[in-house]
This record gives structure tokens, sequence and C-alpha cells, in this order.
């Protein structure tokens, strides 16, 4: 089912967490709203959820062209992922995954075993098989997150919110949980707009992404097309390592990994700058160094431990740095 | 040297500390109830027991029973709605109903019960309106219940609003967007998640309900037989001299504190955590 936001605005008080935003959100796809905080994406989120309400007036908010602008959240039929679970400690996991079908109107209700059939259904789509006894604090950080994505597939959704579903995960977890998801919306196929403030959660998982910034969207498009083309320094500079160079009044953007080190004995003064290596980070499969250029300026580069090893450089040694094939704004 | 974590005291300076404590609690609590149920017993067990049976106690239990059950579910509901309000929803004024709440807190008892004299007394603002339609409020059980009620106004709501805030409101929102209307969203999410922090404030309303003094006895006129709560009875007999009797009927507040206490102890062992937060 397909989101359509259209001229939504809000305000608290007198702060404006959203400025007349619109974006199309298809039929099936995984849409990443991603953005610093106080940059409305979560109130974004939660509008479409109808747990907040859009200021009146042109704003509009429709699933598959039906308005929902003014259905409560109860009968939107939306699944929400809370960014710490908001499970019910007091039930156990099969209890808390039955709970949306458990408050269905009688007539709707189906019967206690389909509802089991069902939880039982729904713990091993996410891999949970045998923990329907547990209760909430007897689970790790990810297990509650799967209970709280079963929890919310349960009601059979319309469309799915996750509030930034990783944001309180260990960085490994987040990584697996990150692979999961992009695989089993594939296996679903049902239309998730999630909000994250993690770039490259954003570029590795979605389909669409919208950079959003103070109240408003930057960019809206697909991962590859917002990073190599972006449209602003602001999308630029949050979508990746960058560093800045000023020379007079103009600022001139290059990515670390896009600049090229060079024996300082090979320096060609038309595409080259010198410099001398201030840092070296090299645990890990980058090496990174910090560089200051003849100017005093400082850039950051990105070389693969190959490369790096090649050049056997070291703090203090001079060398020259060429832009690679790369764009610069 | 045997090693202690930092945060401890020596030994010496902890036994001390924990002397002192003792001392303490032993003289103001320990000794004044062992005193309670000394002097009870002075003149024997069938003294005792007359005292509980006779007319005039009676009717002041049964008094003071009255007066904490209606207090206490009233107090009670009002409790749960207020922290319900304060705790979920934002709203202009939102911090006075709070102060609010905590009035009768703030209040000394007698004036507590004097408002209501100025009120519904005689020569009050009601007065006239009540003795034409022939409605005793003031040294009345009208009187003494509603003076129970304001005592007893902030317990359960006190209890509730700290816990519930802790608490935050993403269980029940995420209990709406599964579909769960406001009755589900009270009786199946926030009411389990409260309830210990309720049971104890109903215990400690409870408690205050049966043994306020100050405000129910200036409402009361100490009618013998008929105005006199427990707590009142017990001034009564004090002051003809009937100490035995007196503090018979003592024990029975002594021992209202102490099932208080024990419960609410059983219910902190039982669930195995604090009624407070979690």
């Amino acid at each position: 089912m397909s989101i359509s936001i259209q001229s939504i605005s809000k305000t608290f008080g007198a702060y404006a967490a959203l400025e007349n935003v619109s974006l199309e959100v298809p039929d099936g796809s995984l849409t990443a709203l991603l953005g610093p905080s106080g940059s409305g994406k979560t109130t974004l989120l939660r509008i479409v959820a109808g747990l907040e309400f859009a200021d009146s007036g042109p704003g509009k908010i429709s699933f598959h062209g039906e308005d929902v602008i003014n259905v409560p959240a109860k009968e939107r039929g939306v699944g929400f992922v809370f960014q710490h679970y908001a499970l019910f400690r007091h039930m156990t996991v099969a209890q808390n995954i039955a709970f949306g079908l458990s408050v269905l109107p009688r007539s709707r209700r189906p019967q206690k075993s389909e509802i089991r059939d069902r939880v039982m259904e729904l713990l091993s789509l996410v891999k949970l098989d045998g923990l329907d006894k547990r209760r909430p604090h007897e689970l790790s950080g990810g297990q509650r997150q799967r209970v709280a994505l079963a929890r919310a597939l349960a009601i059979r959704p319309k469309v799915l919110l996750l509030d930034e579903p990783f944001g309180a995960l260990d960085a490994q977890v987040r990584k697996d949980l990150r692979r999961w998801l992009r695989q089993f919306h594939d296996e679903i196929g049902l239309t998730t707009l999630f909000v994250t403030h993690d770039q490259e959660e954003a570029l590795e998982l979605s389909d669409q992404v919208v950079v959003m910034r103070n109240a408003r969207i930057e960019q809206v498009g697909k991962p590859q097309t917002v990073y190599d083309q972006p449209r602003s320094p602001f999308v630029y500079e949050f979508l990746g390592n960058v560093n800045k160079l000023h020379s007079g009044n103009n600022v001139r953007y290059v990515r670390p990994h896009e600049i090229d080190v060079i024996f300082a004995a090979e320096y060609d003064p038309a595409t080259d700058a010198l410099a001398r290596v201030q840092h070296l980070f090299s645990a890990g499969p980058i090496a990174t160094l910090t560089v200051r250029l003849n100017d005093g300026q400082f850039l950051d580069v990105e070389l693969s431990r190959k490369q790096l090893d090649e050049l056997g450089l070291s703090v203090g040694d001079e060398v020259a740095v060429r832009p690679a094939e790369g764009a610069c704004l | 040297m045997s090693q202690r974590p930092v945060t401890t005291e020596s030994a010496p300076v902890r036994l001390l500390l924990i002397g002192a404590a003792i001392l303490v609690l032993s003289l103001f609590l320990l000794l004044p109830l062992a005193a309670v149920f000394v002097e009870a017993f002075r003149k024997g067990w069938e003294v005792f027991l007359a005292s509980l049976h006779d007319e005039a106690a009676l009717s002041a239990i049964k008094l003071t029973l009255i007066a904490a059950g209606i207090s206490v579910p009233l107090n009670t509901l009002f409790g749960v709605s207020a922290a319900w309000l304060v705790t979920k929803f934002r709203f202009k004024g939102r911090s006075l109903l709070v102060s609010l709440i905590d009035l009768p807190f703030a209040v000394s008892p007698v004036i507590a019960g004097l408002v209501w004299v100025l009120l519904f007394g005689a020569k009050g603002w009601f007065g006239p309106w009540l003795d034409a339609h022939d409605i005793k409020i003031i040294f009345a059980m009208p009187g003494i219940v509603i003076a129970t009620v304001f005592v007893t106004f902030p317990f359960v709501a006190r209890e509730l609003i700290p816990l519930m805030e802790t608490q935050g409101s993403d269980q029940e929102e995420a209990a709406v967007t599964l579909g769960a209307n406001g009755w589900h969203v009270f009786f199946r999410v926030t009411l389990p998640n409260i309830k210990w922090g309720l049971l104890y404030g109903v215990l400690l309303c409870n408690a205050r309900a049966m043994g306020e003094f100050g405000a129910v006895s200036v409402v009361s006129g100490h009618i013998r037989g008929e105005t006199n709560t427990l707590p009142l009875h017990v001034e009564v007999l004090y002051n003809e001299y009937q100490f035995s009797a007196a503090f018979a009927c003592a024990t029975l507040l002594a021992f209202l504190a102490l099932i208080t206490l024990g419960m609410k102890s059983a219910v902190e062992h039982f669930t195995g955590h604090s009624t407070k937060g979690h």
C-alpha cells in the first residue's frame, strides 16, 4: 500500500517540527527518513501513524489513495515499531504478539487456536521459535526488537513504520539485524518507512532515501543518487565523510576515499598538492591519514591497507595528494 | 587488611551509625508502640475486651470503617484519573493541577476541618440552605466523610504520578497502534504496570483515612456514640481518665499501622522489587 504525504506541517507551540512536507512512498518500498536530531523525521513518522496530529490545513495523508488524516490511530492499520520496543512488560512474548488480535472486536476476533497459530507463525518468521513463554526482560535487545516487529505484523498492517529500530542495539547486532530486515522486507513486500540518523544504515537498507533537515525535506532519491548526486552541501556532508577545502570564498568538497596519495617525488604541480602526514590510523581494513596541506588546511584521506603498505608512510613524511576520478562540489 | 568497597565505612563507623539508627528507632517508634500495648493490658484481658465491646467504641469503629470505606475508593478513582490525565496529556494548567492535588498535604489538618465548618456549618456559606432542607453535614457523618476524603485526597495520585511519569507512554501508544481502545489500553496495559504503586497508594490512603484526627475532630462535634471515629474516641476516653480503655482502642489503630506495613513489605517481597518505579 503506497503512502502519500501532502503538505504536512506541525508546530509544537512556537517550534516548527515540520514545514509543508510532501512525500510519496511507493507501494512495497523500503524508504528511509534520514536526518539529524530535530529534523522532523520522527514527527513525520508519528503523524503517519496517527500518534500525532498535523496542524489543520491543506495537509493530507493517504494510504493507497484513501485519505486517513482524520482516521484515529487505532483504526489506521499501521504496524509501529518503537525505538525502545515498548513491549508489554507484564505479558509473555506470545501474549505481546497476540495483543493486536486479542483486542479486535468480537465479530472480527479469530478463535484462540487461530491466534495461537498466527503467533507461532510469526515467531518462526522472526526466528524466535521457542521463546513464546519468555517475558521481555528475559530477552536480549535484538530479540526484543524482533518481538516488537512480530507484534506489529500480527495485525496484518497496511504499512510498517519503524522509529530508529536499531538505535538502542550494539554495533554488531545492528549490522546483523539490518541485513535481516532487508531480507525480511524482500520476502514480505510490505511498504515500510523507517526513521534513522545513521546514514550508513539508510544507504545500505533502503530503496529510497529521504534526507531531512530542519523540518523540511532536502532530497529524495535512490541511495546511489543521493550519495553521488547530492543536491546541497548539507546532503553531501551528511551522507558520508567529507573534507572541506576553503580557497578564498569558495568551498570545495572531496570525500576521503576519493583522494590518491603518491610519493612526494612524483608531485605534479598541475593536479597535486604537497602535504605532510600528521596522523596515521591503520587498525582495520581501511587506513585513515590526516595530512596537512601547505596552506595549513587538513585533509582526511582513506586508503586501503594495501595502498598504505605500498607507500610505506609514517608520521611526518611528505606526500603529494591528488583527487581521484571523484566529484568535487 | 580486608578490602572493602570504597563507598562503605569502616566497621567501627558502621556499627556506630547502625547503633544510632537503632537507638532513634527505639526511642521514637518501638518504645511508644510497646507502651500502647503495655498500658492497654494493664488492667487485664477482660477490661481490654470490654473497652472494645463498649457501645461507644463499637460505634466509633463503625464510623471509622464507613469514613475509610467511602474515602478510599473515591480517592483511588480520583487518583488514578488525575495521574492518567497528568502523565499522558499536556495541557494548560497541568502544573497547577499537580500543585492543587498536593494542597491537602500542605494545609494543617485543623484548617482542613475548619473550611468545611465555614462552608457547611450553621453559620457557614451554605448553612441556611442546608438547614432549610434539613441536611446535616457538620457535626454529623457526612461532614466526617468529607473531611476524611479531603485529607486523604493526594495519596493515590502522588504515588502514581511519578511512577507513570517514569514509565512513559510508549506502551500505551503501542497498544493504540495495535488497535486497542481506551478501555483496553487502561485495563490491559496501564493498570498492570502500576498495580503495585496503586496498591501502596491505597494502603497509605487507608491508613490515613482511618487514623485522621485533626480535621475530623473539628467537624465532628464529638457526640459520643454518634460522631466519634476511633481516633476521636481514644481522645475522649483519655480525657475522662479511662487510660486503659483509651489504650485498648489505641491498640486497634496500632494494629492497623502494623498490618499496613506488613502488607507493604509482603507486596515488595512478593513482587521481588520495590513498589516504587520499575
